[in-house]
């Protein structure tokens, strides 16, 4: 059953013409020495050609009129990339970033480098007093909103690339 | 009128003022339109409602559209997410390709109609009616293939999908297709033979 539907996908995508030229010659092949599948191929070259043969279906002849009826109230919008600034979203990444590298280099110089002789740095990590930095209650829920603040960045940035190649589309 | 000016130009056109040429736009390509809506959305009132419905979208967001893409991919895009917040609000399952319920839905849909497409006998008329038992997701991809002529990686940017994923769908719905010929209208496809 898998190999029949495998085999009608093969000889659909011929139709479609999306084969590479590889894979034509092989089922050109195979549409010669092969009679079931020549006799598939017919089968589908009918359906193709059958549904290819269909009418468009035609609106009211008043549907221009109330479109352009409906239209004549709207203004056209401003396109979302000119009310959008790139700079203010590159200027919010930029300040979380900043934030991030300030917290970073606060917290390495917190560390006593040279209690440990291991030259080891994961055994080091081991030796860093977490609770000197994160200690206050207030420091803990700034980084906890910095961090949401960023994911909802990260996902706005997101929503916002998916949108505009839609869009595009 | 702007008659002679491609997509593009017209929308130049409507961009700068002259709001008359959308008409150009509107009557280039209703039909397309109304028909990929009208094998979503099953009735011809709704289809009707859902196409002026997606060229005022399209008019409102017009200064969206940059000419990267053909204007009907863009605007079959609009179509697809107008005919789908349609259906939700009409509570209709869509979509899920594997949901049989989707599949007896669409084909219990509107028996009364059904016993009228079976008496057509033309060769047109029994794909068209075929195409109208089948589910608004399998409709949409041969519509947007053979009617709209989309290609493979216009339908995936239309339907927010891979091209791969949109190779399948257009698979799938052409093999449901031929099942339904082969189901409802034997003797039409025997008469063809």
């Amino acid at each position: 059953m898998d190999t029949q539907q495998n085999n009608e996908e093969r000889l659909w995508n011929y139709i479609d013409g999306s084969v590479s030229a590889e894979e034509k010659k092989v089922i050109e092949q195979l549409l010669e020495s092969d009679a079931a599948w020549k006799i598939k191929y017919k089968e589908l070259l009918e359906v193709n050609e059958l549904i290819k043969s269909t009418d468009l279906e035609v609106p009211s002849l008043r549907f221009t009129k109330n479109v352009m009826e409906e239209i004549s109230k709207l203004h056209i919008a401003p396109a979302t990339k000119s009310y959008i600034n790139n700079k203010i979203i590159w200027g919010i990444g930029f300040f979380f970033i900043a934030l991030f590298v300030g917290f970073l280099i606060y917290g390495l110089g917190q560390m006593d480098w040279t209690s440990g002789t291991e030259s080891n740095i994961t055994k080091n990590i081991n030796k860093i007093d977490f609770s000197k930095f994160f200690n206050n209650t207030l420091v803990n829920v700034f980084m906890m909103i910095n961090v949401v603040l960023g994911l909802f960045l990260l996902d706005n940035y997101l929503s916002n690339k998916r949108k505009s190649f839609r869009k595009e589309a | 009128m702007s008659t002679g000016l491609n997509d593009n130009e017209i929308i130049s056109q409507v961009l700068n003022g002259n709001q008359q040429a959308y008409a150009v736009l509107v009557n280039r390509h209703q039909n397309y339109v109304f028909t990929l809506s009208l094998r979503m959305v099953k009735s011809r009132e709704d289809a009707e409602e859902v196409a002026q419905d997606v060229f005022i979208k399209a008019y409102k967001y017009l200064a969206d559209f940059r000419g990267s893409s053909k204007f009907t991919t863009w605007l079959y895009t609009i179509v697809n997410n107008t005919c789908i917040s349609f259906l939700r609000k009409k509570k209709l399952e869509i979509h899920s390709l594997d949901n049989e319920k989707v599949f007896e839905l669409a084909d219990n849909h509107d028996s009364g109609m059904r016993a009228n497409l079976v008496e057509q006998k033309s060769r047109i008329g029994m794909v068209n009616n075929a195409i109208s038992l089948l589910n608004p997701a399998d409709a949409e991809v041969v519509t947007l293939f053979y009617q709209a002529e989309q290609s493979l990686e216009e339908m995936a940017q239309i339907l927010g999908i891979e091209v791969n994923a949109a190779k399948v769908r257009l698979h799938r719905a052409r093999a449901r297709l031929k099942e339904k010929m082969e189901t409802h209208f034997k003797e039409e496809v025997r008469n063809l033979n």
